[in-house]
């Protein structure tokens, strides 16, 4: 833990990963180390706002998403698109969405996608969050675009849970991604975004998703696919193929490696070490073979 | 001696229903008493005493509190017989029973 620490605390609010689509396949890289970002990066990766949470673990989470999306409008490039993978609030009050809507609406960054998080869905389904965000996909929240030639998946896995705890699509939404990517060319990348993550990290705690393994299935032959992930609050990756899963850092507080707390509450840090382990995501779509993976951010 | 006698013969008796208010609390995500049986009609009382929320949500949707922060509590009368497996819907590994006699 204290490594991990240590290794985190060089960087400052707003330090996120930078992706590039290199040889097909995003790569990810620490902003911090980043060399100068050429193009125009195609998405911001937000997640994890928890408006509404007012413990210790930190009692300004407004203050720090403001100081996020300031570095983020400073970026000399806007990036085209704002993906949220969820837990925009706390407890699902229509006062914290509000609210939450009304801060993100400072960012410079182009059109906002959101996928819900557990906390923002605890009031059930069609309700504060649906009202807000469900117009794309018709209430279902899950939902899919294209933009500037990339395939984005929304999808919907807190509303379904398994009986072990793992997130879960359920039928419906299952065969609804199945019809989604089939006849698709497989050489147009795919950017999947959800909230919990869509590979299993750490069973005990939940932290995956029960038909990981058949929604692996489907993207194995796309040439380069993206899974973007919020939830556990830390960065996780892991590459698999073609597949790239990452998880986001959240902006308003840290959460502990898998299995090194009793449970998967709010971590408590110095406030020192806080800024540190908080951030976004940014991709950028560079030339090829442009960088390579950062270890910085590899956990 | 009598009294007392009798006082421990009462004790040992089943509850009336309508006295058996029972509270879970819920900490470290962990519902304590994780499985409980009592008798219909009996209230139960669900208190969050972790800085992370949790919810009371049953399987078969007889039920489900809204979100309980730190300190919040919610409260479900069991009219009826039955088994509820509940869950936290925040944090689904969170699961225990009330089962209804």
């Amino acid at each position: 833990m204290t490594d991990r620490r240590d290794a985190l605390k060089c960087l400052g609010v707003g330090a996120g990963t930078l992706f590039t689509l290199s040889g097909g396949v995003f790569s990810a890289f620490d902003l911090a180390q980043a060399q100068p970002v050429t193009g125009t990066p195609l998405f911001l990766q937000i997640s994890d706002t928890h408006i509404g949470f007012n413990k210790e673990a930190n009692p300004d989470v407004v203050g720090t998403l403001n100081r996020t999306i300031d570095t983020v409008n400073a970026l000399p490039h806007q990036p085209a698109l704002v993906l949220h993978t969820g837990d925009v609030t706390h407890l699902s009050k229509a006062s914290e969405f509000d609210s939450a809507s009304q801060l993100l609406s400072r960012l410079k960054a182009g059109e906002l996608h959101v996928v819900p998080g557990e906390h923002d869905v605890t009031d059930g389904p069609g309700a504060e969050f649906f009202a807000r965000f469900g117009k794309a996909s018709g209430n279902k929240g899950y939902y899919s675009f294209d933009a500037q030639g990339v395939h984005f998946v929304a999808l919907v896995n807190v509303m379904n849970f398994k009986p072990n705890g793992l997130g879960a699509l359920g039928p419906d939404q299952l065969a609804w991604l199945k019809d989604d990517l089939s006849g698709r060319s497989a050489s147009q990348p795919i950017v999947v975004f959800a909230h919990m993550p869509l590979w299993t990290i750490y069973e005990p705690w939940g932290w995956g998703t029960g038909e990981g393994e058949e929604i692996a299935a489907l993207l194995r032959r796309f040439g380069s696919v993206t899974v973007l992930n919020g939830h556990i609050h830390q960065i996780v990756q892991k590459v698999e193929g073609n597949i790239l899963f990452h998880t986001a850092r959240s902006t308003a507080y840290p959460q502990p490696a898998a299995g090194s707390a009793p449970g998967p509450g709010p971590l408590l840090v110095p406030p020192a070490q806080l800024p540190g382990m908080l951030g976004v995501t940014v991709a950028v779509r560079g030339r090829k073979n442009a960088l390579a993976l950062s270890d910085s951010t590899l956990v | 001696m009598r009294k007392l006698l009798f006082a421990l013969a009462l004790a040992a008796l089943p509850l009336p229903a309508f006295a058996a208010d029972v509270t879970v609390t819920i900490r470290n995500f962990d519902y304590s008493p994780m499985d409980i049986t009592i008798p219909a009609g009996t209230t139960v009382e669900w208190k969050n005493l972790d800085g992370e929320p949790h919810t009371v949500a049953s399987i078969d949707g007889a039920f489900r509190s809204p979100a309980l922060d730190q300190g919040d509590s919610y409260r479900f009368t069991f009219a009826s017989p039955g088994t509820f497996k509940y869950i936290c819907s925040i944090h689904p590994k969170m699961k225990a029973t009330i089962t209804v006699r």
